[in-house]
């Protein structure tokens, strides 16, 4: 059995003459809690949207959990778990009935879904919530609802778009700790984020810049050999060589 | 257990959570189906008339005085004043004028020509002909009990005459609103099946849902499905309450039976939410998909045969009604109600909307595109 | 050929700008006009809607009988009866469908659909007409819809007349009294004559009205509202910016209206166009602050295109007078017609451009629309500084 769970080769996106991905290659391993950094405009969701099978590739090969994207992305969508910076749960339901529905999706047991919906609440401490549309919920709720609904149905892989957009630091610390908890399950992370002090929880990151990915190591090698004392550092010697601007 | 099972209980939510829809459910059959055959009376009454008598005999009198006793017209004014009679046709006090000439009287027993001069209002073309015609049938009708009356017996009685008399079949009181209220029940459902519809998946679109749909591993036809069956139960319950309305209010119980109206209801619905779902999925906005529905509505409805006969258009608008839905519905919703037609009288209209059905929403499955 | 005309009208806003300093008031219109310039799908349907309104009711849409398909129940066998079937076949309002001798086919070919008249000549037609000089013939029609089925049987029975007179030339008729008719301003008795400025009150309305509460609630849908209103520029000139495009698009579509219905259909412009301009701008400002009202109390573009359509496209196409004579609506809903501003708009346009009158002659609607629009900017601009406060 394969150890990756992504596996990227020479991929590229083109709308029309603009390379929003050109050419990138790399691999996450099972179980790996990958950074996928760039500034706005660089083509981290475009990548991300490929490899979630939302988007068609324009060349180049890749596989997510074993299957292709060109061919089997209704299969690779049955083992990942998605969530982007646009919100994405339903305004006009609840919060126990937007879990329902996307469980309902993935097929799991209408049994399995009432028991673990419960798990679920207790754990977030949403019990008395439960029946509040989520319209209500504050925002850094409403982003931890997001994310346990993507891992609901036990993924691989969960795809994260720049989940922690707009929050305050305690919200995004506990947003991280539910990103661990779901890690040491053994589901893969694919993440990306602005957040700078959020890259240095990542096992690996990858620097996008202009298309291309620029850098791809631990924060600590980063940091290394880039003779940086901060990621910060890091991202801002590769972003000044950025000619694209949003 | 079926993924649709999830996707239809979501739909069925949001529908009934959202004011607006159920102020569409309800409150438009009711306004539309009372207030609209009310106002939709094309029958032509109360046509206001102003008379120059310049003669002011007995003859001009009792030719007054018909017109007056009948049902159509309104005296507004009755004196000598030309320029006065223009007037009131300028400021809309008066559809038409009808002027009786000095010496009229005299000339009709010389049997001379006499004439009358009538003015008509004609921007309304319909009306000023209906009103036009109406005079000359008075007058026409005045003039033969005239002759009989004047005339010496025996003396012109050799002419041939056509007698003809006519019956108007399933509407023999010729009531417009028997005729107004099936075409408008059709007119409710399609509205509220194509709003409904057409800005659905756009709004998913708008609020950024749908690409959360679009990762998970759901089918095309099932996402489709589910959004077509909350918003037929919704046509369905429409129609029902339309046919209510038409019961309780106009005394209208269909001829033919409910059971063939329903049928064709169905499968209409389905053609009118395919559209819907079509517009939705080729728009970017709600703005957007609202306007083209609406673009689209206006000239279905247009074109439907509900204001105007498809008889009378060019043959290039007949051949465009045979692509419109509606005009298929009207038709079929007048010749069950009024004239209790069968379902195999309307099994080609049938035919048509069920391959339209499969047709649009092959073309709506296929149009949904879950990666770009 | 666009981006020259957008060009044209930025050249003319510079200069506006330059004569006022409402430096910040331009540039939110300018935004506005972005975005609708942008939406390549919605222009192209907000300015060519008003051209296919014309086209279809110009040309597809009449009232007149015209080759309606007939079925003649012959039962005899006369040379007589064949004449009168000969002229009715040849008559441009007539095709034959069938002929037969059998009455029961007339129900079946109704309920069908496929013909909505029959005639039934008696078997003793012609022995009647000669030796009692009385012919009877019947007209049988589909009144499911009552005005076609009297236009058929008046049609009808003229062609009948017209036979019988033929039937004896020299016969003259004695006391006789005709009506000589002349149909004012439209001679022709086109349809574009009503329907022109019916269609103008439509396209305002569904342009003014509709899009500009559309686009208001839309940014209070995306929450950009907040942001908007936390700039400097003072809230009720924000919104008024996203009125102004739409006052713009209607001043073409009525262009678009005026030219097609004078070249295409030949409604002829009888009165000023610049009264009639004048009042048409009245009529969009009236629009536009009932645009602005609707999206001051709604919070979705769903409840806000539901409102639209509720509050102003029904009662517009109901009571306006243009497609349904108001004078036979029962004496509550001619009340209603009242506030309705299309009513007055329908008015004021059929006078000014067919019957070429002056404002001396509409100056009563003019104020009529005028109260209106000071009323619905009244209350759009409470309703919204309640909102803000």
């Amino acid at each position: 059995m394969n150890k990756n769970a992504i596996v990227v080769n020479n991929l590229s996106k083109q709308f029309g003459q603009f390379k929003a991905v050109d050419d990138i290659s790399f691999e996450v391993a099972k179980g790996e809690i990958f950074g996928f950094l760039g500034a706005n405009g660089a083509g981290k969701t475009t990548a991300m949207k490929m490899l979630c099978g939302l988007s068609m590739p324009t060349s180049g090969q890749a596989s997510v959990a074993g299957f292709d994207v060109y061919k089997e992305n209704e299969s690779i969508k049955k083992n990942i778990g998605y969530m982007s910076q646009k919100f994405s749960l339903y305004e006009d339901l609840t919060v126990r009935e937007n879990i329902k529905f996307y469980a309902g999706i993935y097929g799991i047991a209408p049994q399995k879904i009432k028991d673990k919906t419960n798990q679920l609440l207790q754990q977030l401490v949403l019990e008395k919530e439960a029946d509040m549309l989520v319209s209500q919920l504050p925002l850094g709720w409403k982003q931890k609802l997001a994310f346990s609904v993507a891992i609901f149905h036990e993924p691989q892989i969960v795809f994260l778009d720049e989940p922690t957009g707009g929050v305050d630091p305690i919200t995004r610390r506990e947003f991280w700790n539910l990103i661990y908890d779901a890690a040491a399950i053994g589901i893969t992370i694919f993440v990306t984020t602005h957040y700078m002090d959020e890259a240095e929880y990542c096992n690996r990151v990858s620097i996008m810049v202009d298309g291309k990915i620029e850098a791809l190591d631990s924060p600590g090698n980063l940091k290394k050999t880039f003779n940086a004392k901060s990621m910060d550092e890091v991202f801002l010697h590769l972003a000044r060589k950025a000619k694209r601007i949003e | 257990m079926s993924p649709l099972r999830y996707i239809l209980e979501k739909e069925f939510k949001q529908i009934f959570r959202n004011p607006a829809i159920l102020k569409v459910i309800f409150i438009m059959p009711v306004i539309q189906l009372i207030m609209l055959p009310m106002a939709a009376d094309y029958e032509i009454k109360n046509i206001n008339i102003a008379v120059i008598d310049r003669d002011h005999s007995a003859v001009s009198n009792q030719l007054v005085q018909k017109i007056t006793a009948s049902n159509y017209f309104k005296l507004v004014s009755y004196d000598n004043d030309f320029d006065a009679a223009m007037e009131s046709i300028e400021n809309d006090k008066a559809d038409l004028i009808l002027e009786i000439p000095k010496n009229f009287e005299v000339n009709l027993y010389n049997e001379k020509e006499s004439k009358l001069f009538l003015a008509v209002n004609a921007i309304n073309g319909v009306k000023a002909n209906l009103g036009a015609a109406y005079l000359t049938n008075i007058v026409q009708a005045y003039n033969a009990d005239f002759r009989i009356e004047t005339l010496t017996p025996g003396r012109f009685t050799e002419m041939p005459i056509i007698e003809i008399s006519s019956s108007n079949w399933y509407n023999p009181k010729m009531n417009y609103k028997i005729f107004m209220v099936p075409g408008i029940l059709v007119l409710l459902i399609t509205i509220v099946g194509m709003n409904l519809s057409s800005i659905n998946i756009v709004r998913e679109k708008e609020m950024g849902t749908i690409e959360q749909i679009n990762v998970t591993p759901i089918k095309k036809a099932h996402f489709i499905l589910g959004k077509l069956i909350p918003f037929w139960v919704i046509g369905i319950v429409v129609i029902s309450v339309g046919f209510l309305i038409a019961w309780l209010v106009y005394g209208i119980i269909p001829l033919g039976s409910y059971f063939t109206l329903y049928v064709f209801a169905a499968i209409y619905l389905m053609v009118i939410l395919g559209i819907g779902l079509l517009i939705s999925s080729y728009s970017e906005n709600q703005q957007q998909a609202m306007l083209v529905t609406f673009f689209i509505m206006m000239i279905f409805v247009l074109m439907g045969g509900l204001y105007t006969s498809i008889d009378s258009m060019p043959i290039w608008a007949r051949w465009f009604t045979r692509l419109n839905p509606i005009s298929y519905f009207i038709e079929v919703m007048r010749m069950v109600v009024l004239k209790g037609s069968r379902i195999n009288d309307i099994a080609p209209q049938l035919l048509i909307m069920v391959i339209y059905a499969i047709f649009i929403n092959t073309w709506a499955v296929l149009s949904y595109h879950k990666r770009s | 050929m666009q981006k020259v005309w957008m060009k044209f009208f930025f050249i003319w806003l510079e200069k506006q700008k330059e004569l006022n300093s409402m430096k910040q008031f331009y540039h939110f219109i300018v935004k506005e006009f972005y975005h609708i310039f942008r939406d390549r799908k919605t222009l192209f349907i907000l300015l060519g809607m008003p051209m296919v309104q014309i086209i279809i009711f110009g040309f597809a849409l009449t009232n007149e009988v015209k080759n309606t398909r007939i079925v003649i129940v012959n039962q005899s066998t006369s040379a007589t009866a064949m004449k009168l079937v000969e002229k009715i076949e040849s008559s441009a309002y007539f095709e034959l469908y069938s002929q037969t001798k059998d009455p029961s086919i007339i129900d079946q070919l109704f309920k069908k659909g496929t013909v909505k008249v029959a005639l039934i000549i008696p078997h003793d037609f012609a022995p009647a007409l000669i030796a009692q000089n009385k012919g009877q013939l019947q007209i049988i029609t589909d009144a499911t819809d009552p005005n076609v089925a009297t236009a058929l049987t008046n049609y009808l029975s003229v062609i009948i007349q017209d036979f019988q007179k033929e039937l004896n030339p020299n016969n003259i008729i004695p006391y006789k009294m005709e009506v000589d008719t002349r149909m004012m301003y439209n001679p022709q008795l086109k349809g574009a004559y009503n329907f022109v400025p019916g269609v103008m009150a439509m396209v305002l309305l569904l342009v003014c009205t509709m899009m500009t509460a559309l686009t208001v609630v839309k940014e209070k849908e995306l929450g950009n509202m907040e942001i908007l209103l936390t700039s400097p520029i003072n809230p009720i000139k924000i919104i008024l910016a996203k009125a102004v495009p739409y006052l713009l698009l209607s001043i073409i579509n009525i262009t678009t209206i005026l030219l097609l219905s004078y070249f295409v259909l030949d409604v002829p412009i009888n009165g000023s166009l610049v009264l009639l301009y004048a009042e048409s701008a009245l009529f969009i400002m009236v629009s536009l602050g009932l645009g602005l009202l609707i999206s001051a109390g709604t919070d979705s573009q769903q409840s806000a295109m539901f409102i639209s359509l509720i509050v102003m496209f029904l009662p517009t196409v109901m009571f306006s007078g243009f497609i349904f004579p108001i004078e036979n609506m029962p004496l509550p809903l001619r009340i209603v017609s009242n506030i309705i501003p299309a009513k007055w708009f329908f008015i004021i346009v059929k006078s000014v451009m067919i019957k070429g009158v002056g404002i001396q002659l509409v100056w009563k609607e003019t104020l009529i629309l005028f109260m209106m629009m000071i009323f619905f900017f009244t209350m759009a601009i409470k309703k919204f500084k309640i909102r803000l406060a």
